[in-house]
C-alpha cells in the first residue's frame, strides 16, 4: 500500500506538470483554433531563460524565475501570436500546424546552438527535504510541485469563471462573432490566452526542469505527454486537460511498477487509442462544444 | 587584363589547393554531439581537439598536420551509419567514433568493408566479438569491466544478492547480460533485473521496485543523464543500499548533474582524470583550463584516440588505412615514447584494449580513487 501511495503521489506531481502544458493546448485551440505542436518546446525554453539570467547575468534564482516568466510572455505569448499565428491562421489550420512544427525545431536547435546540447542541472524552488509519512517517502519538492501546479490551475479556473475578462474570454471561445457584436474585444482576449499559455508553460518549465534536468530536447517527451493528456481529457475543456494530465502521470508510474518498465511508455498511448475509439471527445470533453 | 589576372589567380589557387590538402590529413569524428549522448560526444570532441592541436604543434603525424572533422550523429545509429558511409567515401586514413555502442554496431561493417581502422568509444561486449579486424576500443569492453565489477561486489561489498538496473539500449543490454553472467558464476543472486528507457526522466517506480527487491547492493548501468536522475530519485526516496556502477555512474558529469545525490556511489572506473597518475591529472588540468569544465572518461578517450592513431601510423611508417589497422593489432603504446597515451595500453587481435583500471567512490561531490587494478595481461 505504501508503494502504491508513493507511486500515486509521484505520478500526480508529474501529471500536474503535464496538466499545465495540456491546458495550453486547449486554451489556444478554443480561442484561436491553434494546435501548437511546439508546446513541448514552450515548456523547455523558459528554463533556459532562467539559466541565462543566472549563469550569464549572474542573477539570483528568484529573479531569474521572474525573468523567465516575463521573457516567456513576450516570446512565447506576444511574439508567437503576432509573428506566427496571426499571419498564418488566415491560411487555415494546416499551414499553422506545420508552422508550429517548424517552430519547435527552431526553438530546439536554437537552444542547442546558443546554450548547450548537454543537460544542465536546474535549481528547485523547494528545499531538498524528504519526509516519511506512514512509510511513504514524500519530498518537499513533490509537495511543492503539486501545490504550485494546483494553485495555478485553481487560479486560472477562478480567473476564467469569476472575472469579467475571464468571461469575455469564454465568450470569445464559444462564439467570436457574437462576442464581437456584444462588444467583447476579441483580439485582445485571444492575446490574453496566448499570454496565459506562456505563463503556464513557464510554470511547468520551472517545476519540471529540476527533475528532467534542463535540456534542449526535453520538449519532445513533454509535448507528447501534454498532447496525449489533452486528447484523453478532452481537447475542448480545460478541466479535461487537467484530468488528462494527472491521469497520464499516474498511469505512467503505475504501468512502470505493475505492468512492465519496458512497456511503460506504451501504456498511455494504448489509453489514447482506446479513448479515440470509444470516446473521441475525451473523458470530459463535449461534442462540438467550445469553452475555455 | 583584369580577366587574365583573375584567370591566372584561379589557376594558381587550383595548383595550390591540392598541395594544401596533401599537407593536411582529415580525420572524421562521427560522434554524439546532440541527443542523449551529447555529454559523451562533446567530451570526446574536446579531448580529441586538444590532442590534435598538440600533435600539430609538434609537427603532426609523419610530417602531416591533422584536421579533425566533427559530424553529429544526434545519438542516432541510422544517422551514424549514413555519416560513416559519407566519410568513408573520401577514403580517410581512419574513422573516429561513434561512442554509443548501438551506433558502433551499426557502422562497424562499413569500416571493415572499407578496410579502415575505426577507433571508437563503444563498450558493449559484442562489438569486438563480431570479427571485424578494423575496430579498436579506447575503453574497456564490458567483457573486461564486468568481471572486475563482479569481483568487487563479491570481495569488497560482500554482496550475496544484487539488483541490476540498466538502460534499454545496446550499451545497457550488453552490460546487463555481462554482469548477470558474472554474478551467477560467483553465486551472487540477482534480486531484480530492471530495464529503463534511454531519456527516461521519472525513476520513481524503478526506485520503489528496487527498494522492494531488498538486495545487498544495486548495480546501476545507465547513461550519464539518466544516472543523475536515478541518483536524485534514489536519494529522495531514501534508497539506502550500496549503489555500485561502472565508470559512468562515478563520472564527473553525473556528479555535476546529480549534486550531493551522487555521494556514496562506488564502483569500477576504467578511465578518470582523478587517477593518481601525474600524466592523466595533467591532461585534466589542460582540459579544464581550455574548456572550463572537468572532463569525464570520454574526454580522455577522445584524447588518446588521436595518439593511438599517431603511434600506429608511425609504426606502420605510412598513412595508409589498412597498414594503420594492422599496426594497431598487438601494439603496446607506452607513455615514455608517446606521452599523450597517458597510461600504457595494449590492443589485441580483436581490437580489445588492456590497461590498468581503478576502483573509486564519490565523496563530497568528488570522485576519489581508492585502488588501482593491474592490467589483465602483463
Amino acid at each position: 500500500m505504501a508503494d502504491f501511495l508513493q507511486l500515486l503521489i509521484s505520478g500526480l506531481a508529474t501529471g500536474a506538470i503535464y496538466a499545465l502544458a495540456a491546458i495550453g493546448f486547449t486554451l489556444l485551440w478554443q480561442t484561436s483554433q491553434t494546435i501548437n505542436f511546439a508546446q513541448g518546446e514552450f515548456v523547455m525554453l523558459p528554463a533556459f531563460f532562467a539559466l541565462v539570467a543566472m549563469t550569464w547575468l549572474g542573477l539570483p534564482f528568484a529573479v531569474a524565475v521572474v525573468i523567465a516568466i516575463v521573457c516567456s510572455m513576450l516570446v512565447l505569448g506576444l511574439m508567437f501570436k503576432v509573428v506566427v499565428v496571426q499571419p498564418l491562421i488566415k491560411q487555415g489550420v494546416l499551414p499553422l500546424v506545420i508552422s508550429t512544427i517548424a517552430l519547435s525545431v527552431l526553438l530546439k536547435e536554437g537552444v542547442k546552438d546558443v546554450y548547450s546540447a548537454e543537460a544542465q542541472p536546474f535549481p528547485t524552488l523547494f528545499p531538498d527535504v524528504t519526509l516519511s509519512v506512514a512509510g511513504v517517502a514524500v519530498s518537499l519538492a513533490q509537495v511543492g510541485v503539486l501545490v504550485v501546479a494546483f494553485g495555478t490551475i485553481v487560479a486560472l479556473q477562478w480567473f476564467l469563471g469569476a472575472t469579467r475578462i475571464g468571461r469575455q474570454m469564454q465568450a470569445t471561445a464559444q462564439n467570436p462573432t457574437v462576442a464581437r457584436i456584444l462588444g467583447v474585444p476579441v483580439e485582445r482576449m485571444i492575446l490574453y490566452t496566448f499570454l496565459i499559455n506562456a505563463v503556464l508553460a513557464a510554470m511547468a518549465s520551472i517545476l519540471i526542469s529540476p527533475i528532467y534536468l534542463a535540456k534542449f530536447s526535453n520538449g519532445e517527451s513533454l509535448g507528447l505527454a501534454a498532447f496525449v493528456a489533452a486528447i484523453v481529457g478532452g481537447f475542448n475543456q480545460v478541466r479535461g486537460a487537467i484530468v488528462g494530465g494527472l491521469l497520464i502521470g499516474v498511469v505512467d508510474n503505475l504501468a512502470a511498477a505493475y505492468v512492465s518498465t519496458s512497456y511503460r511508455q506504451a501504456v498511455p498511448l494504448i489509453l489514447l487509442v482506446a479513448i479515440i475509439l470509444f470516446r473521441p471527445q475525451g473523458l470530459l470533453g463535449r461534442r462540438e462544444e467550445r469553452a475555455v | 587584363m583584369k580577366r587574365a589576372t583573375l584567370l591566372g589567380l584561379a589557376f594558381a589557387l587550383g595548383l595550390a589547393m591540392p598541395v594544401m590538402a596533401q599537407d593536411t590529413i582529415k580525420i572524421p569524428n562521427i560522434i554524439e554531439l546532440s541527443g542523449g549522448g551529447a555529454t559523451v560526444g562533446n567530451n570526446w570532441k574536446n579531448g580529441s581537439q586538444l590532442a590534435a592541436e598538440e600533435i600539430n604543434a609538434a609537427g603532426g603525424i609523419l610530417g602531416k598536420k591533422i584536421r579533425l572533422e566533427f559530424v553529429d550523429t544526434a545519438s542516432d545509429p541510422g544517422k551514424a551509419r549514413a555519416a560513416v558511409q559519407r566519410a568513408l567515401d573520401e577514403e580517410p586514413i581512419a574513422i573516429f567514433g561513434p561512442i554509443y555502442s548501438g551506433s558502433v554496431s551499426a557502422t562497424l561493417k562499413l569500416t571493415a568493408d572499407a578496410e579502415t581502422a575505426q577507433i571508437m568509444g563503444g563498450e558493449a561486449a559484442n562489438l569486438t566479438a563480431q570479427g571485424s579486424k578494423y575496430l579498436f576500443r579506447t575503453s574497456f569492453g564490458q567483457n573486461v569491466s564486468m568481471p572486475k565489477i563482479a569481483n568487487y561486489l563479491r570481495d569488497e561489498v560482500k554482496a550475496k544478492s544484487v539488483a541490476v538496473v540498466y538502460v534499454n539500449n545496446d550499451f545497457g543490454k550488453g552490460g546487463r547480460d555481462a554482469i548477470i553472467k558474472e554474478l551467477k558464476e560467483r553465486n551472487i543472486a540477482v534480486a531484480a533485473d530492471l530495464s529503463t528507457e534511454a531519456g527516461q526522466a521519472d525513476f520513481a517506480a524503478d526506485v520503489i521496485k528496487l527498494k522492494g527487491a531488498n538486495a545487498d547492493a544495486i548495480f546501476v548501468y545507465l547513461n550519464e543523464e539518466e544516472s543523475a536522475r536515478f541518483l536524485r530519485e534514489a536519494k529522495k526516496q531514501g534508497l539506502n543500499r550500496p549503489l555500485i556502477g561502472e565508470t559512468t555512474l562515478l563520472g564527473q558529469k553525473v556528479i555535476d548533474l546529480a549534486g550531493d545525490a551522487a555521494d556514496g556511489v562506488k564502483g569500477h572506473v576504467g578511465l578518470t582524470v582523478d587517477a593518481p597518475i601525474p600524466a592523466i591529472q595533467e591532461f585534466g588540468r589542460k582540459f579544464q583550463a581550455r574548456y572550463n569544465y572537468k572532463p569525464d572518461h570520454n574526454g580522455v578517450k577522445g584524447y588518446i584516440a588521436v595518439y593511438m592513431l599517431k603511434a600506429a601510423a608511425e609504426k606502420a611508417g605510412k598513412l595508409q588505412p589498412k597498414a594503420i589497422a594492422a599496426a594497431l593489432h598487438g601494439l603496446t603504446i607506452t607513455p615514455d615514447k608517446t606521452p599523450g597515451i597517458l597510461i600504457e595500453a595494449t590492443w589485441d587481435d580483436t581490437g580489445e584494449i588492456d590497461r590498468i583500471s581503478f576502483l573509486g567512490e564519490v565523496k563530497d561531490g568528488k570522485q576519489v580513487i581508492t585502488q588501482i587494478l593491474p592490467k589483465l595481461k602483463k
